[in-house]
Order: structure tokens, then sequence, then C-alpha cells
């Protein structure tokens, strides 16, 4: 597995048994049209990535090829040190699944369920990786130890959603693939999912792929953020590598005698130093904004939409791209 | 142990939860309980007639190929409905991203097939032994012909069910493409009145197909020898039932893993919202 590897990518910056996902090259076409059309990335042991992008950019396309539920029509893809067209059960004990659309089950009871598929992974318990998660101990990971003997068809939405991430955990996968996982979740138990994502990330060391719309969301949770538009990856990085690269403005707002103003600028600390300097006790409303993870998501699917993207360089056009949405706003 | 039959062994718990769970409902037993009482109707109206050519009430005679048809019916509409309603919740995509869990699944659902044939079967002979009473001289002999003629008949119609719903995507679609069959069989196969009163061309028709055999095979357990007198060629035909109920198991259990497993191949995340989207439009919601 290590050897097959390494001889992928000879001295890679991590290419030892650290790589969880290996995407090269990867291709995808329905009759006609290409929807993946060269894919790579790299996703390692213990890391959090957002996979973004609009509707119909192959997100949801790329996560089954690498669930293994989906065949590709060329590339190279390892997932767990294996193609996942030949992972077999043991590869799938590593692995856990949470989708958007689950409806199943629902005459059994939380706690039957949990106890039932934790089962499936005992075979598979390791002295450093014991398999599954005690169903009490998961249930209160998840908060619902209350509802241990309801049936899943009285669960609401969102104890329905955390259900779902329950049983994706429940093996203690390596690897956890999660489609919008907070849909439909209210602010706190957005805010509970988030630790629980943290938590296992951090103290089981499972890398997380998620796909997701929300933006914010992307940013708090994940070390790193891919962004799919028309079958390529145009964008990888952390949220703040991504804003930098689209634009380094920053905007300025502020008002002078109920004026308001809005000035966008390279450098924001120089500009506010000579603002406050020449206008003095005029100037108030001071804001600063920086580009959000949003305004550069924006961007760059707007870039690649009207056909920027065919330039390498980060071309000014963005910025001002960038700007113009601002104003339609 | 062998991941394999460990997970058989956690099919037949998840089976036994399910049954437990369906148990539960009250569509279950509502379903249960009314077709017993359609039956037992049949039969108190059937149980002054006698069958010609034998000294047999006729209530007698249609109880046991009763038994056969219910068999044929749990047989085919059983497993395509479970299929496909699971594949459409997602139940079924959920085993498959557990390990092992296909084999946990198929085990599972004939664990509640055959559970709730067991119970289907126990309830119309309940309610049809009222009107039946000399059924209750019937040797111990004869209710394990009973057994044995239920679980074969099972084993000739569950991978045919199966394959039905393996191939229709929608439960509405799926429950017409079996239902067509089995009534028009039910009806040719001589389960409500002899089948020797029948045009010979449908006998021949009939006699292709498991659920005649089903019936043959469960009257021949109950009924005593001289029944044959009512039945094609006035004798039993325990061999050809024997043989052609397992013609049909060996012809699908060869047909169905195979199709099972490239459906099973196809779903994903995707194909499941997408037949979501489908059965919202269907409901209209």
């Amino acid at each position: 597995m290590l050897s097959q590897l390494d001889a992928r990518q000879p001295g890679g910056p991590s290419g030892e048994g650290d790589t969880v996902i290996d995407v090269r090259d990867l291709r995808m076409r329905y009759g006609s049209t290409d929807v993946l059309d060269g894919v790579d990335f790299t996703v390692h042991r213990g890391e959090v990535i957002a996979l973004l992008g609009p509707n119909g950019a192959g997100k949801t396309t790329t996560v089954e090829i690498l669930e293994g539920f989906r065949a590709r029509s060329a590339g190279d893809v390892t997932v767990l040190g294996v193609d996942p067209l030949n992972g077999g059960e043991d590869w799938r004990a590593r692995i856990g699944i949470v989708l958007q659309s689950w409806r199943d089950h629902v005459r059994w009871k939380v706690r039957d369920l949990l106890d039932h598929l934790g089962r499936y992974y005992a075979p598979y318990s390791a002295p450093d990786r014991q398999r599954p998660i005690q169903v009490d101990e998961l249930m209160d990971m998840v908060g619902l130890r209350e509802q241990a003997s309801r049936c899943l068809g009285q669960l609401s939405g969102g104890q329905r959603r955390r259900l779902d991430v329950a049983i994706g955990v429940v093996g203690r996968p390596e690897l956890l693939f999660l489609d919008e996982p907070t849909a439909g979740l209210d602010p706190h138990a957005r805010r509970d999912f988030h630790d629980l994502v943290h938590r296992l990330s951090d103290l089981e060391g499972t890398t997380v792929v998620l796909t997701t719309h929300d933006l914010d969301e992307a940013e708090k949770l994940t070390d790193r953020i891919l962004i799919l538009a028309g079958g390529r990856i145009v964008a990888d990085g952390s949220a703040d590598q991504l804003a930098r690269n689209v634009s380094s403005q920053a905007e300025v707002r502020w008002s002078v005698g109920g004026q308001h103003f809005v000035h966008a600028t390279d450098d924001a600390t120089e500009f506010v130093r000579d603002l406050l300097l020449t206008e003095r006790d005029e100037v108030r409303d001071l804001e600063v904004r920086r580009a959000s993870l949003e305004d550069t998501y924006m961007a760059l699917v707007h870039r690649y939409e009207t056909g920027l993207d065919q330039d390498q360089n980060p071309s000014p056009g963005a910025a001002t791209a960038l700007t113009n949405l601002k104003r339609a706003r | 142990m062998n991941p394999t039959i460990y997970a058989c062994r956690l099919g037949l718990s998840r089976g036994w939860i399910e049954t437990k769970n369906n148990t539960r409902t009250v569509d279950e037993w509502g379903w249960y309980v009314a077709v017993a009482l359609v039956f037992a109707v049949v039969l108190f109206f059937q149980r002054d007639s006698t069958v010609e050519g034998t000294t047999q009430s006729l209530a007698s005679v249609v109880l046991p190929s009763i038994l056969g048809m219910m068999v044929a019916w749990s047989g085919i509409l059983g497993p395509s409905g479970m299929l496909t309603v699971e594949r459409e919740d997602g139940t079924l995509l959920r085993a498959k991203a557990t390990p092992h869990g296909m084999v946990g699944y198929v085990v599972a659902k004939l664990v509640v097939i055959a559970l709730a044939t067991a119970v289907m079967l126990a309830i119309i002979l309940a309610a049809g032994l009222i009107f039946v009473t000399e059924l209750l001289d019937t040797p111990v002999t004869g209710w394990l012909g009973l057994l044995g003629f239920a679980a074969l008949g099972l084993l000739a119609t569950l991978p045919w069910g199966a394959l039905i719903g393996s191939q229709v995507s929608n439960p509405q679609a799926s429950f017409g493409l079996s239902m067509l069959p089995i009534a028009t069989l039910s009806a040719i196969s001589g389960i409500f009145y002899p089948i020797t009163a029948l045009a010979e061309w449908l006998q021949v028709v009939a006699q292709v197909f498991p659920m005649y055999w089903l019936g043959h095979g469960i009257r021949w357990a109950l009924l005593p020898d001289d029944a044959a007198g009512a039945e094609i060629g006035e004798a039993w035909r325990l061999w050809e039932a024997v043989g052609v109920l397992s013609a049909w198991a060996v012809v699908g259990l060869l047909l169905a893993p195979p199709v099972l497993r490239r459906m099973a191949r196809r779903e994903s995340g995707s194909a499941l919202e997408e037949r979501r989207q489908q059965a919202m439009q269907r409901y209209g919601m």
C-alpha cells in the first residue's frame, strides 16, 4: 500500500503513509459532457477539507467516486491506499458516510439501530482503534441520549441529522464523508455538530471531507477548501489563502458629517492612517472589510463562468468582478 | 470468525428486530386480520358444498389451496415491495455502506418474510379451522408436509419477487407489476375451485407456475388420500410438485444474485436523492 503511493508521487511533500486521498487527473464523462475534466488533489491524514462549488460542478460525482459508489471514466484515485473500485469490506469498514437523504429504518429505535449497525464493525476493531464506538458514548456525542428508545420516524429533522452523523461515525472511521451536514440544523445544533467534527479530527485523527453550500461553515470547520467549478479544482487552500489570491484589496467605509464613503485599497492600514490624520474628528462609522470567503468564492466562480479562468494568473478582472458583485448586493 | 458467517448472524438478529418492529404497527396486524376475515367468509359459504368426485367439503379443499396461494403471495409481493421501498428510503444504500452489510440485509429479509408468512398461515389456518373441522384430524406428518411445501414455495418465489423489485424503481409500479401475474395465477390455479373445472389450455398454463403446485402439494399434505379424486388425473402428483417448485427455485436463485448485485452497484447518494425528488413529485409534496 505504501509502496504504491510512493511510486505514484516520488518525493511528494508528505507522500508517505499520511496521504488519505490522492486524486490524479480524474475525469468523468456522461455521454458527451465532461462533468470532471482533470481533477487533482491530495488529502492528508487528520485534515478537514470542504469541497465547494456551484450546483452541477461535479462535487457529488467526485465524492461518490471516492466513496466507491461510482465508476470513473479516467484518472488515478487512491483512498486509504486502495482504488475505491476495488475497495473490499475491510476498506469499507474504515470509511464513514453521511448523506443528505436518508429516510430509512423509520420503525427502528435509536439505540437498537446504533447497536445493530455498530456490530458490523466489531471484527475490524484494533487496539489503537476500538470499533465500534459504544452506543451510550455515541448517543452522548451527538446528544441523542434522551431519544434512545424513540423510533426514528418520530425524530425531528435535526435529531435525524444527528443520528445520521452518529451512524456515519459508529465504526470509528479513519475517513468520514459528510454531504451538507448541517442543512436543516438550528444554530445551536450546528455549533454542537462543529464541536463534534473538531473532536473527531483532533482526538480520533479522522480525516473529514465535507461538501457544503454554507461558506461560513466551511471557513470555521475546515483546514482547507477546494473549489470545484466546471469540472476542475479552481482553488485549493485555506480560506485566508484563497482570499489573498483573489484580491489583496480591502474595503474601507466611513462617514463624515452624515455622508458615507467607500474606498477600495491595497493597503488599508496606510489609508486609514492618512484618513484619520486628514479628517481628524470628523470621521465616523469607520469599518475595514477584507474579502470574506463568500466574496472570494463568488469572485472565483464568476471568474470561471465568464471564462477569465483561461489566463492562469489572478487577473485584475477578478477584483473588479468582486466590486461589481458587492455593488449589486 | 469468518466475516460472512458473522454478518449472517447479524442478519438473523436484524430480521428478528424488524419482525418485532413490524408487529408493533397497526397496519401490519390490520392486514393480517383483513386477509383472515376475507378467507373465513369464503370458507363459510363453501362449508356445505361437496367437491365432485370426493366426499370432501369444498371448504376443506379450498383452505389448503389458500395456504399455498398465500405462500406464493408472500414470496413475490414481500421482496418486491421491500426492495423498491427500501431502495427509495436509503436502507439498501446504508447496508451497502456498512462492511458486509448487504449479507446482513439479505439474511434479515429472508427472516422477516419467512416469519411473516408463518404468522399469516397460522392466522388463516386458525380462522379456517373453525369452518373446516375435519382438518383437525390431519396427522403430524401432514402438518410437516405443509411446512415443507411452504419452505420450498418460498424458495421458488422469493428470488423472482426480488428480481421484480430490483427492476422497478417506483413502489406503485412494482406492486402493479407483481400483483398482475399473482392475481391472474390465483384465478387459474384451482385455488377457490378445483382446477379441473377450467378449460384444458388454462390448466396447462397453470401447471407451468409454482402456485398450482403449491396448492396441490399442501392439499396432498392436509387432505385424506381419496381427496385426489378432484385433482387432474385423479391422483396426487407429489414428485411433479416438488420438481416444478425446485426448478423455479434453482433458476431464480441462479438469476437473482447477479441481478441484485448489479442493482446494488448502481446505488449511490445521488441516485437516492433523484428518486426522492421523483417520489415527492409523485405524492405531490
